[in-house]
């Protein structure tokens, strides 16, 4: 912040502040990769970093949904993310971030074929890389069954935005139940 | 749909201020959907970014423009949450109100209101950054041609400066509640315990936690009572038998003398004591009953099982963690709970041969009849034979023979409830119902132990007593001695002998209290030595051996110790139970728990997670809090009983202790009532202990308990109904 001089026109730099904190992102973005990433963006460069790197965040490394994470948000779908796609992730990420637009976007992450609608296939997945394949194959298909008996409205045998939405809205907000996991 | 109103969501100066911190260890985490409030630490700043910044750049440039439009720009300014860097260089066209009709002016009005409405809402739009700068630039260019038309209000600053205090406030209280998260003592190792081992596990540490507090309650009330004098040295070898020295300490009852006031303060001994003893138990009362209250409470409250194993899938991992251990135990913790969600699911499920069933339960039960028959009987034995014994005098006997009955005890609640697990296999329940089977039973030998235990020191108290007379006779013929052999010289000054000298009665309280001193300490002892051998041995053995072994030992026999949630728990509570009997007689015993319980923490702790494996089947323990405050309520009333009945029936000694000399020890209370009140206190009291009063009295509250206990059951109906109706709306 201000040790560089970090150059991009009013215009760019008015229309990303309403959402991030820009130059604390910028500087995110750049130090994971500096050799890629120009300092001068007057121009529009098109520089995408893989998703090696930003899987590898200090934020995102633990996280088993990453990948996910990473491919929702960038434009091609494979994980590489460009400045923008970056600013829009971490802008929903915040904890500034309206709830619905959260929704909105973790069901995309759930979603991994892209099909828009979470079906068993990608619950069993969505499981399986929330508990590191620990839940034995019985376990886990009738957690599935379950879920999509408690949250399947219009019973077509997958999730629809509006169920998923539905579900979501009346989750705990604050986990204050004696026996929360951590 | 709730729609949390955007201008809430950090909203230019408030966003900036809010997120210009640094999370410490112990703040709010988050899932996908929003903070949540857990002590887990682990956190870093990108994700909450500091923004403070921002407040040095200048705001929109339409300020700098000298008409009305420089209040509008700044309602633009939050409104789009940003600030913008350089100047633009527009030609503004001046549209002056008074070129405006009325109703061009309103649709105007209309139009910029959408705009506003659209800057503020674009926040929340699922759109990709593009669209959203294209939308934001031209809602822009439009407000800042056309507000300044219309001259928009004042006061903005000031909302603007309320809605940034609402934030500080919003932080205060976060952090605070942060900080009064983190000085829960112990909070951090009992909840790591619960994200590898269950929370029945964790239940018991929570509940150990908890006798922790009262015992230190306790301790205090009892230290309150005043030491007029040092206490003499205490010879440690001798501790052990709490003879010598400590007999006469302040640890014991035999030491507080029967004076009836102490130095300038006049402070009543021996109405103090008394007091204070009963204070403690209606104290115990008081905070086991509350705390059942507070427990049937919430389990009432929060049934939220709608959407129990959705929720757990998507809101469930926490994605502000940065740190691989806190991931590794949140891993844990989200498969620990599956499986318990899914063990419940199973069990609601089951159906079965009931017959087959009913018979192997009645058959279980028998065969714990039978088992606790036995140990009832080789008790009784063995008591016979020790007072055989003490009978004879204990000298002639070896080290086993004279601890014989506290050895079998100790040994007999160890193998016992082993038997009755196996037994309960039979029995096929649910693990939540087999635990509290497993836990009455356990119970039911205990009480056995106990009151077995409460018989013998009876018969000592007895064979004390009977001491206590002859050496009464005794002392008054070496007094009448004494007399007759100054009687000469009247006028001599009177005759001082030594304390030292005076030959003591036999304090049969104190002995009562050092008989359970013993029994709270080779308890304690027993315990320790088992969970050493029992699990860390074992789970060295199991380790090391497996090596040089031919079947596997770590997967068949014997394998790693489960923790064993009943029995450590029954324990707890009958040491606390026998806490409570023998706190009137030495009033050393809370502090002597306090100790012991501190300890326990550290060392149960450290051997769950170092010697056990968590359970096969996890289950979750909600129901089994408010079981095990009724079985504490249960023994409280027990083990106050025996010592009510001693304060009522036995004369106390005759030299020893605060009450000595009187009838009875309630005595005590008469006496006070008598020569320090008014006259009319004691007609009040009276006329209030008649029975024909007592009487009706007791009536009419049993009347209340059945009263409030049908509106209460009325409510719980009302609470399903409505419930059921919730559901189906929805």
């Amino acid at each position: 912040m201000g040790n560089k001089q970090t150059i991009f026109s009013a215009q760019q730099l008015d229309a990303y502040q309403s959402y991030v904190p820009f130059q604390r992102l910028f500087s995110r973005y750049r130090d994971l990769a500096p050799q890629l990433v120009p300092l001068d963006y007057t121009h529009q460069p098109d520089v995408k970093l893989p998703y090696e790197l930003i899987g590898s965040m200090p934020e995102l490394k633990d996280n088993p949904f990453r990948q996910r994470i990473a491919e929702v948000f960038s434009e091609d779908g494979e994980g590489n993310m460009t400045l923008d796609d970056f600013l829009d992730m971490f802008s929903v990420l915040s904890e500034m971030a309206p709830r619905d637009l959260k929704a909105y976007y973790a069901f995309k992450i759930y979603d991994f074929n892209n099909d828009d609608f979470i079906c068993k296939l990608d619950l069993v997945k969505t499981l399986n890389k929330l508990t590191r394949n620990e839940l034995t194959e019985d376990e886990v298909r009738m957690v599935c069954e379950k879920v999509m008996d408690e949250a399947d409205m219009d019973n077509d045998g997958r999730l629809s935005l509006e169920d998923f939405q539905h579900v979501i809205v009346r989750a705990p907000e604050f986990l204050r139940y004696r026996h929360t996991p951590q | 749909m709730n729609r949390t109103p955007v201008k809430e969501q950090g909203r230019g100066k408030e966003r900036r201020r809010s997120t210009a911190k640094k999370l410490k260890p112990g703040t709010a985490t988050g899932n996908v959907f929003g903070s949540t409030n857990s002590s887990q630490p682990q956190f870093h700043p990108c994700l909450l970014l500091d923004m403070c910044h921002y407040f040095k750049q200048p705001l929109c440039p339409c300020l700098s423009s000298e008409q009305e439009s420089s209040e509008d720009g700044d309602k633009e300014g939050e409104g789009e949450d940003e600030e913008v860097e350089e100047e633009e260089e527009e030609v503004e066209k001046e549209v002056r109100p008074e070129t405006l009709t009325p109703e061009e002016l309103e649709k105007l009005k209309e139009a910029v209101d959408d705009k506003k409405k659209l800057i503020q809402a674009l926040r929340g739009k699922p759109w990709p950054m593009k669209k959203k700068h294209s939308t934001l630039r031209e809602s822009q260019e439009f407000l800042e041609k056309y507000e300044g038309a219309l001259g928009k209000g004042k006061g903005r600053k000031l909302y603007a400066y309320k809605v940034m205090m609402n934030k500080k406030w919003m932080k205060f209280k976060r952090d605070f509640e942060n900080f009064t998260t983190a000085c829960i003592p112990w909070e951090m190792k009992i909840k790591e315990i619960e994200s590898h081992f269950g929370s029945s596990v964790a239940s018991y540490f929570i509940f150990l936690r908890w006798m922790y507090g009262i015992n230190m309650i306790l301790f205090d009330n009892i230290g309150t009572v005043p030491r007029a004098e040092e206490t003499n040295a205490m010879d440690f070898a001798v501790l052990w038998d709490f003879g010598g020295y400590a007999q006469y300490s302040v640890l014991f009852y035999g030491y507080y003398n029967s004076q009836r006031a102490i130095g300038w303060l006049k402070f009543r001994m021996p109405l103090s004591y008394f007091l204070v003893g009963v204070g403690t138990v209606a104290y115990s009362y008081m905070v086991v009953i509350r705390k059942m209250a507070r427990n049937a409470n919430e389990t009432g409250g929060g049934d939220e099982n709608s959407f129990n194993f959705s929720w757990k899938t998507f809101t469930s991992w926490d994605y502000l963690i940065g740190n691989p251990e806190t991931a590794d135990n949140k891993f844990a913790s989200i498969t620990t709970s599956f499986k318990e969600a899914i063990l419940e699911e199973q069990e609601s499920r089951k159906d079965d041969n009931i017959h087959l069933t009913r018979f192997l339960r009645v058959l279980a039960n028998f065969l714990v009849l039978c088992c606790l028959a036995g140990s009832g009987y080789l008790i009784y034995f063995v008591v016979r034979r020790s007072q055989k014994f003490a009978l004879e005098g204990f000298e002639n006997h070896t080290w086993w023979e004279r601890n014989e009955v506290n050895m079998v005890m100790s040994l007999l609640g160890m193998f016992c409830p082993m038997l009755f697990d196996v037994i309960s296999a039979l029995e096929n329940y649910h693990p939540r119902v087999a635990l509290q089977w497993q836990l009455g039973r356990i119970f039911a030998l205990f009480l056995g132990n106990l009151y077995t235990f409460i018989i013998a020191l009876m018969d000592e108290i007895n064979l004390k007593r009977k001491e206590e007379d002859v050496v009464q006779f005794n002392m008054t013929m070496w007094e009448a001695s004494l007399h007759n052999n100054t009687a000469d010289n009247s006028t001599a000054p009177p005759l001082f002998t030594h304390p030292a000298d005076v030959p003591r009665g036999p304090c049969w309280e104190t002995m009562v209290g050092q008989e359970f001193v013993r029994l709270i300490i080779s308890d304690t002892m027993t315990t320790y030595i088992t969970l050493l051998i029992g699990d860390f041995l074992r789970a060295v053995l199991v380790r090391f051996l497996n090596y040089c072994w031919c079947w596997d030992l770590e997967a068949g026999f014997p394998s790693y110790s489960e923790f064993d949630v009943s029995g450590n728990v029954l324990g707890l509570i009958f040491n606390q139970g026998m806490i409570w009997m023998g706190a009137f007689y030495a009033p050393c015993l809370p502090a002597l728990n306090v100790l012991r319980l501190h300890v326990s923490m550290y060392l149960q702790c450290w051997a769950v997670m170092c010697c056990n494996v968590p359970q096969e089947r996890v289950f979750k323990a909600s129901g089994s809090n408010n079981f095990y405050m009724a079985m504490l309520l249960v023994i409280l009333f027990l083990s106050t009983l025996p010592a009510i009945y001693t304060i009522v029936t036995i004369p106390p000694s005759f030299d020893c202790g605060p009450f000595s000399g009187k009838a009875r020890m309630f005595d005590v209370i008469q006496e006070t009532l008598e020569s320090d009140f008014p006259a009319w206190i004691s007609k009040v009291f009276s006329y209030a202990a008649n029975p024909g009063l007592v009487l009706p009295f007791m009536l009419l509250m049993v009347l209340a308990i059945y009263y409030l206990q049908s509106t209460s059951k009325s409510y719980k109906e009302a609470n399903v109904e409505l419930k059921k109706k919730l559901q189906m709306v929805n």
